[in-house]
């Protein structure tokens, strides 16, 4: 048993350190810390320095640009990114298209699409979703019909996020109808600005504008944009949600927050003295940072578990269980340190630019609407009632 | 023992509940919301037409002496419709201490209009160093030219943006947080040197923080002896509790029931969600997590117009603990059973979810109450 990391992990952790020294934008670092909103702008800024450092794509095979880091390194790289106020990439590409189109595309799919990636070029959305199909995925209608050298593409999918921003998306669509659900799938690369695409916003209850309803009505799109085999799709769309659920857990994400709930508490003030000190908030907060405590270890030993290779199997789904759980309860902590604070929306205050007198407190802005959002943390990427029906079947035998 | 309301206060109930159906669909709701108001002074005309907003106050008032249960029977409907107007704030708040404490003129001058919904009260009691505590006030008033001088800043006041009269709690003497030194004072509105910060609230509906400068207002502006305020505003403030509980059972009611529909619409994996064990349980605790609440609603409301007792006390910072923990399991538990739709502005749970929240940071939430109970503890 070992717990400590090696000369060279250690090593790596303070090349991290002073490459986000250097080059993390102090603007884009303080968005991210009080929990504001980043533009595409920013994103693509971000991507463009992470890209010339070669640590954009850093799992990808080092012959399409990327630099295989061991499962510790990436955890490393989560943590200090976590802490440093690192916007996150946006997944859809680097971390969940590309790894399909590298295991399973030709490689005409990898010469066109893995440099785009890289290059910012493209914005990938997801085309998974559909209003009939959530939870039980396989039962997806959207529908391609091969007619030639084409697909012709009907139907709809919906929760897609940031799809105001893409120009592409991947898509599982129905090739046939014959056969099992799971049988009649196929995986799909679709030009956003191919005729017959609508984008139609979904407003969320904090007022956001981040996910959004893609109709198809006829959409021709090419042979050649068919990943793999036809009716296949379903194998590669689960290899990709192996993929999404290894980052759900959001352990770096919680410490982040948490370090940011304590700041926040010291400057809250109640019964004269600051909120931290008061014995019921503080033993609130210590609940939390020990239950975060115990599932930064479990994700480690699923790291270690992986170190030589492969992907992690159904532990991932209970630690993605726990850590959306921790994240949840320390957004409901933020918001009840606010006190009568949490019911104002004042949302001028989240704008980087704002250089009025704070209503409360300089990160009150975002935090009720922080909790309100983040109630999808235990619904996307495999609600937590999917996830326990994973670890029930996968690993109780039940 | 008999829980069922008489036929007047069942009445009473029908008449509200009737209105808020045909006058107050969801739509409807988003588009006062948006208003500089922010809720709709049409509907707040309706009620008083009704002689819904004059329930609480006398006969002479054109009221019917209604009692908490008659405020329950109004809140509950109200928060059934997820309602805007400031009948909390400006009916049981603003009356409330103008009847207990407010002098002759005063009562003359506002309780009329507040009962017959011509005039808005609003209430600024919390202060931003306050958290929940209404004891906790720096606001200074200053005996100055026969009168007082206003100093300090009041948070969250809700309706302040658009009330006729503001009741202000200001220190006349003692410490910050001494309930001794304590005075109330009914400003107008437009009285030189309050300062309004307006926003929106996250439920949807309006408020302001309040800052005063060098406020200066006429000896007959205080309400009731000067720094004898504490007991008053606590009064009051567990009437308000009392309400507003009756307001989250309303608010709770309609959540479940929306949930409940769509465990049996949805369908996934060919039936319908509400078919797998795991959502039956959870909606079996939504509900009974509701009676709970039901229940304490109704404790709080029988009550509420009581003399003040360490009974009172107790039953109040119960019912607000209990609301406030139900109304957040309700909130949760109802979105992860609805899913993604759960969280999409256009349909109105999300709405109904954030009204519970918000419900628990007004008058103290469940860790304020849970404290303030123990420190009420008995012995045996």
């Amino acid at each position: 048993m070992n717990m400590n990391y090696t000369t060279e992990e250690l090593a790596f952790r303070d090349e991290v350190r002073a490459f986000l020294d250097e080059k993390l934008p102090a603007d884009i670092a303080a968005k991210v810390k009080g929990f504001r909103h980043l533009s595409k702008e920013d994103h693509q800024r971000w991507q463009k320095i992470l890209s010339a450092q070669g640590w954009y794509a850093s799992h990808w095979p080092e012959e399409y640009g990327g630099v295989e880091w061991t499962p510790v390194q990436k955890h490393i790289w989560d943590e200090e990114s976590c802490r440093y106020g690192v916007p996150r990439s946006v997944p859809f590409g680097v971390n969940m298209v590309a790894p399909v189109i590298i295991k399973f595309g030709n490689e005409e799919q990898k010469q066109t699409y893995l440099p785009r990636i890289l290059s910012g070029e493209d914005w990938w959305c997801q085309g998974y979703s559909e209003p009939g199909a959530g939870s039980d995925l396989a039962s997806l209608k959207t529908r391609a019909v091969r007619q030639g050298d084409h697909y012709l593409v009907n139907g709809q999918k919906t929760w897609t996020t940031l799809g105001q921003y893409a120009n592409m998306i991947f898509c599982l669509v129905r090739t046939n109808t014959e056969v099992k659900a799971q049988a009649g799938i196929s995986f799909l690369l679709i030009d956003m600005n191919t005729p017959g695409i609508s984008v139609r916003p979904i407003i969320t209850l904090d007022g956001e504008h981040e996910v959004n309803e893609v109709f198809f009505e006829d959409v021709k799109v090419p042979v050649e944009n068919l990943v793999g085999e036809e009716d296949k799709g379903w194998t590669y769309a689960k290899f990709l949600l192996t993929y999404e659920r290894t980052g759900l857990a959001g352990i770096g994400l919680s410490k982040a927050a948490l370090s940011h709930l304590k700041a926040l508490a010291s400057r809250r003030i109640k019964n004269g003295r600051p909120l931290i000190e008061d014995t019921a908030f503080s033993q609130r907060i210590a609940k939390v940072e020990i239950d975060l405590m115990a599932a930064t270890i479990s994700n480690l030993r699923i790291i270690a578990a992986v170190e030589g290779g492969g992907m992690p199997g159904a532990e991932s789904s209970m630690l993605k269980v726990k850590g959306t759980e921790i994240r949840q309860s320390i957004n409901d902590l933020a918001r009840r340190a606010l006190g009568p604070y949490a019911i104002p929306f004042v949302e001028e205050e989240l704008s980087q630019d704002y250089d009025g007198e704070f209503l409360s407190d300089e990160n009150a802005a975002p935090l009720s609407a922080q909790y309100f959002n983040n109630r999808k943390l235990s619904i996307f990427g495999g609600s937590n009632e999917i996830q326990k029906n994973i670890v029930s079947k996968m690993i109780l035998g039940l | 023992m008999d829980f069922r309301l008489n036929e007047e206060q069942q009445m009473l109930q029908d008449t509200v509940a009737r209105l808020v159906r045909g006058e107050y669909s969801f739509e409807k709701r988003l588009e006062f919301s948006e208003t500089d108001a922010g809720f709709s002074v049409d509907f707040w005309k309706q009620l008083s037409e009704l002689g819904l907003t004059a329930v609480p106050f006398s006969e002479e008032l054109g009221g019917f002496g209604g009692g908490g249960v008659e405020v329950q029977s109004v809140m509950t409907e109200l928060g059934r419709g997820l309602c805007l107007e400031p009948y909390l704030q400006s009916v049981i708040l603003g009356g409330g201490l103008i009847g207990q404490a407010g002098n002759d003129s005063q009562k003359e001058t506002w309780l009329g209009g507040i009962a017959s919904g011509e005039v808005q009260a609003a209430v600024a009691l919390q202060e931003p160093q306050s958290f929940y505590d209404l004891n906790n006030v720096e606001t200074r008033a200053e005996k100055k030219d026969g009168g007082y001088q206003l100093n300090g800043r009041k948070a969250v006041v809700i309706g302040g943006h658009c009330a006729d009269v503001i009741l202000v709690s200001a220190r006349t003497s003692g410490d910050v947080r001494d309930a001794g030194g304590i005075s109330l004072f009914a400003l107008k509105a437009d009285t030189a040197g309050i300062e309004r910060r307006v926003y929106p609230t996250i439920d949807g509906s309006k408020g302001c923080d309040l800052t005063l400068n060098n406020v200066q207002v006429s000896a007959d502006a205080l309400m009731g002896e000067e720094g004898k305020a504490a007991e008053v505003i606590e009064y009051q403030a567990g009437r308000a509790i009392a309400a507003l509980c009756a307001e989250a059972v309303g608010v709770m009611e309609v959540a479940n029931e929306l949930t409940l529909d769509y465990l049996k619409q949805r369908k996934q994996f060919g039936v319908p969600i509400g078919k797998f064990q795991v959502l039956q349980h959870r909606m079996v605790d939504m509900m009974s997590e509701l009676e709970q609440a039901r229940s304490m609603a109704t404790l709080a409301a029988s009550v509420a117009d009581e003399e003040q007792s360490g009974e009172r006390r107790r039953v109040l910072a119960a019912a607000k603990n209990v609301i406030g923990r139900s109304g957040q399991f309700i909130s949760e538990q109802g979105i992860q059973s609805h899913g993604g739709i759960g969280m999409t502005w256009e349909y109105n749970f999300a709405h109904y979810a954030k009204r519970l929240i918000m419900i628990n940071h007004q008058l103290g939430d469940d860790d304020f109450h849970l404290e303030r109970y123990a420190s009420l503890l008995q012995a045996s």
